[in-house]
């Protein structure tokens, strides 16, 4: 799933300070399942900064709308009858939310609530970890089903460098060398052969190097 | 043709069966070439050839290239390094042919520290390829005069290929395989991290004697001479992938007041000693950081002087 995290209440209130009726517009996929934009946190959200502005003295109109997907035009297209009732909408969807409904809204003041950090999973409750760059050419066999592209803070592709340490990568003891695992799981599988083949510079093209990206699947389109 | 790959000075000494030394010099933090032309002056006559780092510690600092190319003006010749941080495959490409182009021969091939580290950790990486495909990229334009998209290139580079290998890195039971793997893709001769753990660069080195390594390239061991507790403590602890016995820190501290960086060079030419013997080692690579005026005390204790002219 895509995995964010809520933006600080103090930036959020700043993007807002000029607005008295605001939108704060969730989403029931990914940001719901991390616990941080679905209609539990819209509603969190909407009184947050009901409350905020009340002690400042600037009372606000907060609506609440949570939807089943913003990274689709069919249930964006719900706010149609409402959205016209406010000055400007935060979105706390992932990156994607924001610019689908500013792409299909585009008189209204729409402002991120969250950052958007990565492409990963729940390793247990309240824990997230990053597991995929969306290189667009996944090679996750050849390394024992871990991608190095994603997990090695050099993206090496003939691992591990000469700063793995004790099953941590140099840039923080918090880190995990994913060539460390790499390498432990792929010798104890008698794969030594596989990992000493050398592996050439991968082609960035299909990755986003290869510039924005956009995907057609002919036998699905209308 | 050449019996030579590149005829630097520092392949005709490894090749003619003697005990290379080579040395390090880090550019400076500014354009201030009188400093390193001064550090660099010290290592004269001492060493077969100069390291020059690439923004080590991701620090940055004068190009490596530059630095370089006002070595080699200097009557030194460079050991040109360069990391995989900073560039894409094309500027690795055009640095390769730039830096031949103007005379440098010997280039050591690195991934390069995380910015991270350094003293720009907002900065962007590139790590477009990783240190062994740099070594394979240099091989391949130099041996079969291609660029990495495999088209023709019209004169091609004439480098001897360095690379790094860390013994004391994990896992240690692959060390060795990634050192085979780093020859095959292309590498003259290896640079080892510091060592101060003698034990396991013992066992390493065993195991690529055992696999024949020693016979395919040149293996320099690293040496860097502690200069105070304080270091050898910073190396411990701080350093990723050094190994720092706490035996050798209890030698430093009990060497008594004064007496430090003393006892630090008496264990480095204790190594020295010991790597001559030793079967498989071709050489030392003696990073004497930011203490290159010792580098002639050094060598000349270490009886590596005077070193060999052709």
């Amino acid at each position: 799933m895509i995995v964010a995290e809520s933006k600080p209440i103090k930036e959020v209130l700043e993007m807002v300070k000029d607005f008295r009726k605001i939108l704060v517009v969730g989403c029931k996929g990914c940001v719901t399942v991390c616990n941080v934009g679905g209609a539990k946190e819209v509603a969190i959200l909407a009184a947050t900064l009901r409350i905020a502005r009340k002690r400042s003295g600037q009372e606000i109109e907060v609506g609440e709308h949570t939807l089943e997907r913003q990274c689709d035009p069919e249930y964006v297209g719900e706010l149609k009858e409402i959205i016209g009732d406010y000055e400007a909408v935060v979105s706390i969807a992932c990156g994607v939310g924001p610019q689908f409904l500013s792409e299909r809204y585009p008189g209204v003041r729409i402002f991120p609530g969250v950052n958007t950090q990565f492409m990963g999973g729940a390793e247990e409750h309240g824990i997230w970890s990053e597991r995929c760059a969306g290189c667009g050419t996944c090679v996750v066999h050849y390394f024992g089903g871990l991608c190095p592209i994603a997990r090695c803070s050099k993206s090496l592709l003939n691992g591990p460098c000469g700063g793995s340490s004790h099953g941590k990568c140099e840039i923080s003891k918090d880190v995990e060398c994913i060539w460390d695992t790499i390498v432990t799981k792929m010798m104890e599988q008698g794969r030594l052969d596989e990992l000493i083949e050398f592996k050439p510079p991968k082609s960035w093209t299909t990755a986003r190097d290869g510039g924005p990206r956009r995907m057609i699947r002919e036998e699905l389109v209308k | 043709m050449s019996e030579y790959k590149s005829g630097s000075n520092l392949e005709k000494v490894l090749k003619s069966g003697q005990f290379a030394f080579t040395g390090e010099c880090g550019p400076p933090q500014g354009a201030n070439v009188e400093h390193l032309r001064e550090k660099a002056g010290h290592l004269k006559g001492c060493v077969d050839a100069v390291n020059v780092t690439d923004n080590q510690t991701a620090v940055v600092r004068m190009s490596s290239w530059a630095a370089s190319l006002i070595l080699l003006q200097d009557g030194l010749e460079p050991n040109f390094q360069m990391v995989c941080r900073d560039r894409n495959r094309l500027a690795i490409q055009s640095d390769i042919l730039g830096v031949y182009s103007l005379g440098i021969r010997n280039m050591l091939c690195l991934s390069g520290d995380h910015q991270k580290f350094g003293n720009h950790p907002d900065a962007k990486n590139v790590f477009d390829i990783d240190s062994m495909q740099l070594i394979h990229t240099v091989k391949t334009m130099r041996d079969e005069a291609k660029f990495l998209n495999g088209q023709d290139l019209d004169v091609a580079p004439e480098l001897f290929i360095g690379a790094a290998a860390n013994p004391f890195a994990e896992p240690f039971d692959f060390r060795v395989y990634r050192l085979a793997k780093k020859i095959s893709a292309g590498a003259d001769f290896i640079q080892t991290q510091c060592i101060y753990n003698m034990d396991k660069f013992r066992e390493f080195m065993k195991r690529a004697v055992d696999m024949g390594l020693h016979e395919k390239c040149y293996i320099l061991a690293g040496v860097t001479p502690m200069k105070s507790v304080g270091m050898a403590l910073y190396m411990a602890k701080q350093v990723p992938g050094m190994d720092v016995p706490d035996t050798l820190i209890k030698r430093l501290r009990g060497a008594g007041k004064g007496k430090v960086a003393e006892e630090g060079i008496r264990f480095a030419l204790e190594q020295i000693e010991e790597f001559k013997e030793m079967e498989g080692v071709a050489g030392v690579h003696l990073m004497a950081i930011e203490w290159e005026h010792k580098v002639p005390e050094i060598a000349e204790r270490a009886g590596v002087l005077p070193r060999p002219t052709f």
